[in-house]
C-alpha cells in the first residue's frame, strides 16, 4: 500500500549527545542535532520550510537561524515543559498533514544548571510559603506517588533497583547516553536514599543535549530516503480533575485518570492501532517508579502486573515488550526541551534496524514514545515502517 | 521564648492554641482546595468560600525529603552538614480535602499509609527580627492503633 499524500514520514534524525557539555550551549547543541539531521536525511537547509522548536532554560530555539542560516523560513518557538518536543512534533504534523507544507522540522534542545530543578513557584501558580516550607520538590511527587502504588499494587523494592539496572546496561550501549556504566542491582539500591523509596540512582539528573526530527509529505519520503518511518500518532494532554500530579499543594479525594491514560488512548485511536500492535516502547522514566507506572497508565499491562512482567525480563531489549531500549531518562538525563525528541530518535533507530549492540530483535515494525512532566502533561507518539 | 509569626498569612488560623489550615470551598459544588483559590477546577465555578478544615486525618501516602531543598525556595536550614530530614506527604481531611505537608517524623518504620494525623506548628527559621518563623506539619497521633507506636 503506497502512503497517502496526507500521512506524515520521518526522513532524518539528529541528536547532540546528551550528558554534560561545559563550554557548549544549549543552542549549540540544537544546532549540531539540526546539522546531522539534514545530513541523515540528505536534505540542505534552506529545505526545510517550517520549524517547531523548543527549550525551557537553553534560550529561544527560533535564534538557531542566525547560525543555520537566515532563509526566512516559518519557525515557531514551542513551550510546553517535559512536553515540548512532543508538542513540537504533533505541531509539525499537523502543518503537514493539513497541507500547508511539505518539509519540516521538529527540534528540543536544553542545557539545565546541575542538581534537582530548581522551581520556579510563581509560574506553576504556586505560592512563595510552599516553596519557603521545603514542599517545592518534584522528587517528593515521585516518591509519594510511587509508595502509594506500591501499597495499592504489590510493587516491591527490589523491582525498583531492576528497572535502573537495566536502563544503565542499556545505557552503557548507547554512544548517545551521558551514564554509560552499568550498575549493579545492589548499587543501585545502597545508593543515597534521596525520596523513600527512591534512592540516587532510582533518579534520573536534569541535563543537556538536542534532538532535531526532520518530517515530510509521506508520498515524498522515498525521494529522500529507503526507510522512512510513519509518524501514525502525535498527541498532547493536560490533567483532569481528580489526577495526582507533580506541585500539588492539594488532591481531591475524587480520583480520575491522569494524563498519560488520556493521551494514551487519543494516540491509539489516532493510530488506529492498540496496545497489543506496540513491538517497543520508550516511556518516561523520571524515576524508575515512573517506568513501572506508565507501562500500565500507557496500556500495556495491567496495574500490578509488571512486578511479574519485570522479574521475567519482558521488558529487556530482548524480551516480549522491550521498554526504554536507549537507557530512558536515568541513563540519558533529562534535558526538558529534548527528552521527548531523543525517544523519538531511538524509536526511529530501531525501527530502521540501526541500533547497533541494542537491536530489538525480529525487526521491529511498531514503536511508542510517551512523555511526562510538571504540571501534570503527557504527550504520546506512534510510530511505524 | 520568641515571638512566632507565620510563613504566610491565611494558610492557617494564627496566633491560636489548635490552629487550622484555611481552605475554600466551592459553593456550587462542594469541592474543597487548599490554600485558599477563588475558582474550582472542578466545575469551572468562581463563587468559593473559606472554611477551617479539621485538626486530623489520615496519611494518604508519605516520602522523606532526605537532602536539603535548594534555597531559594526554601527557607528552612539547607546546609549539607546539618540538614535534617522530613517527612512530606497527603494527609486526608474528613474525605474532603487531601493536604500536602512537611511530617514531623522523617523515619520509614514511623510512617504507615492510613495512620492517624494530626496538624501541629513547626519552626523553619529565626528571621531578622528574631522572631520564629513557623509553618503548618502534621505529626502521627498519639494512640495505641497507630503504626507509629509499633
Amino acid at each position: 500500500m503506497s502512503p497517502a499524500s496526507d500521512d506524515v514520514a520521518i526522513i532524518g534524525i539528529g541528536m547532540h549527545e546528551f550528558g554534560r557539555h561545559d563550554g557548549v550551549s544549549g543552542i549549540d547543541q540544537g544546532v549540531t542535532s539540526v546539522r546531522r539531521a539534514l545530513a541523515d536525511a540528505g536534505v540542505q537547509w534552506d529545505d526545510v520550510e517550517f520549524a517547531f522548536g523548543g527549550s525551557k532554560d537553553g534560550g529561544a530555539a527560533d535564534t538557531m537561524v542566525s547560525k543555520l542560516g537566515l532563509t526566512g523560513l516559518q519557525f515557531i518557538n514551542v513551550a510546553n515543559g517535559c512536553a515540548t518536543g512532543g508538542s513540537a512534533l504533533f505541531s509539525a504534523y499537523n502543518s503537514i498533514k493539513a497541507g500547508m507544507f511539505d518539509i519540516g522540522m521538529a527540534v528540543g534542545f536544553d542545557k539545565h544548571e546541575r542538581g534537582a530543578f530548581r522551581i520556579d513557584l510563581q509560574s506553576h501558580g504556586l505560592e512563595e510559603w510552599y516553596g519557603e516550607s521545603g514542599l517545592a520538590l518534584t522528587t517528593q511527587f515521585f516518591g509519594m506517588k510511587l509508595n502509594r502504588y506500591m501499597h495499592d499494587y504489590g510493587i516491591t523494592e527490589p523491582t525498583l533497583a531492576k528497572v535502573a539496572e537495566k536502563a544503565f546496561r542499556n545505557g552503557s550501549m548507547n554512544p548517545m547516553a551521558w551514564r554509560r556504566r552499568a550498575m549493579s542491582e545492589a548499587e543501585i539500591a545502597e545508593s543515597a536514599m534521596l525520596s523513600y523509596p527512591l534512592t540516587q540512582y532510582m533518579f534520573c539528573s536534569p541535563g543537556e543535549g538536542g534532538v532535531a526530527v526532520i518530517l515530510c509529505r509521506a508520498d515524498k519520503a522515498k525521494d529522500y530516503t529507503d526507510t522512512p518511518i510513519y509518524l501514525n500518532a502525535a498527541v498532547v494532554r493536560s490533567r483532569k480533575f481528580g489526577s495526582f500530579e507533580v506541585m500539588a499543594p492539594h488532591l481531591s479525594p475524587e480520583r480520575s485518570d491522569g494524563p498519560t491514560v488520556d493521551a494514551s488512548k487519543a494516540a491509539f485511536e489516532m493510530a488506529g492501532m492498540g496496545p497489543d500492535d506496540m513491538d517497543l516502547a520508550q516511556l518516561q522514566d523520571t524515576e524508575v517508579g515512573a517506568e513501572i507506572m506508565h507501562m500500565a497508565e500507557n496500556g500495556f499491562c495491567e496495574h500490578g502486573e509488571q512486578e511479574h512482567m519485570i522479574a521475567m525480563g519482558e521488558t529487556e531489549i530482548g524480551g516480549r515488550f522491550p521498554v526504554n531500549t536507549d537507557g530512558g531518562c536515568l541513563a540519558n538525563g533529562e534535558p526538558v526541551g529534548a527528552s521527548g525528541l531523543r525517544q523519538v530518535y531511538e524509536n526511529v533507530l530501531q525501527l530502521r534496524g540501526q541500533a547497533g549492540p541494542r537491536q530489538v530483535p525480529n525487526d521491529p515494525k511498531t514503536a511508542y514514545t510517551h512523555v511526562y512532566g510538571a504540571p501534570g502533561i503527557s504527550g504520546v507518539t506512534i510510530l511505524s515502517r | 521564648m520568641p515571638t512566632q509569626v507565620p510563613v504566610a498569612e491565611g494558610v492557617f488560623t494564627w496566633p491560636s492554641d489548635e490552629p487550622r489550615l484555611i481552605a475554600s470551598r466551592c459553593t456550587n459544588c462542594d469541592n474543597h482546595m487548599f490554600p485558599v483559590q477563588a475558582d474550582c477546577p472542578r466545575c469551572s465555578g468562581v463563587s468559593t468560600e473559606p472554611v477551617e478544615l479539621e485538626r486530623t486525618g489520615t496519611l494518604w501516602t508519605w516520602t522523606i525529603q532526605n537532602y536539603p531543598p535548594k534555597s531559594p525556595p526554601y527557607a528552612g536550614n539547607a546546609d549539607p552538614a546539618t540538614f535534617e530530614p522530613f517527612g512530606v506527604g497527603y494527609v486526608d481531611i474528613d474525605g474532603k480535602v487531601r493536604v500536602e505537608s512537611r511530617l514531623t517524623v522523617a523515619e520509614p518504620e514511623a510512617l504507615e499509609i492510613g495512620m492517624e494525623m494530626e496538624l501541629v506548628i513547626d519552626p523553619l527559621y529565626t528571621n531578622e527580627a528574631g522572631d520564629e518563623v513557623v509553618t503548618f506539619a502534621f505529626a502521627p497521633t498519639a494512640g495505641p492503633d497507630n503504626g507509629a507506636n509499633r
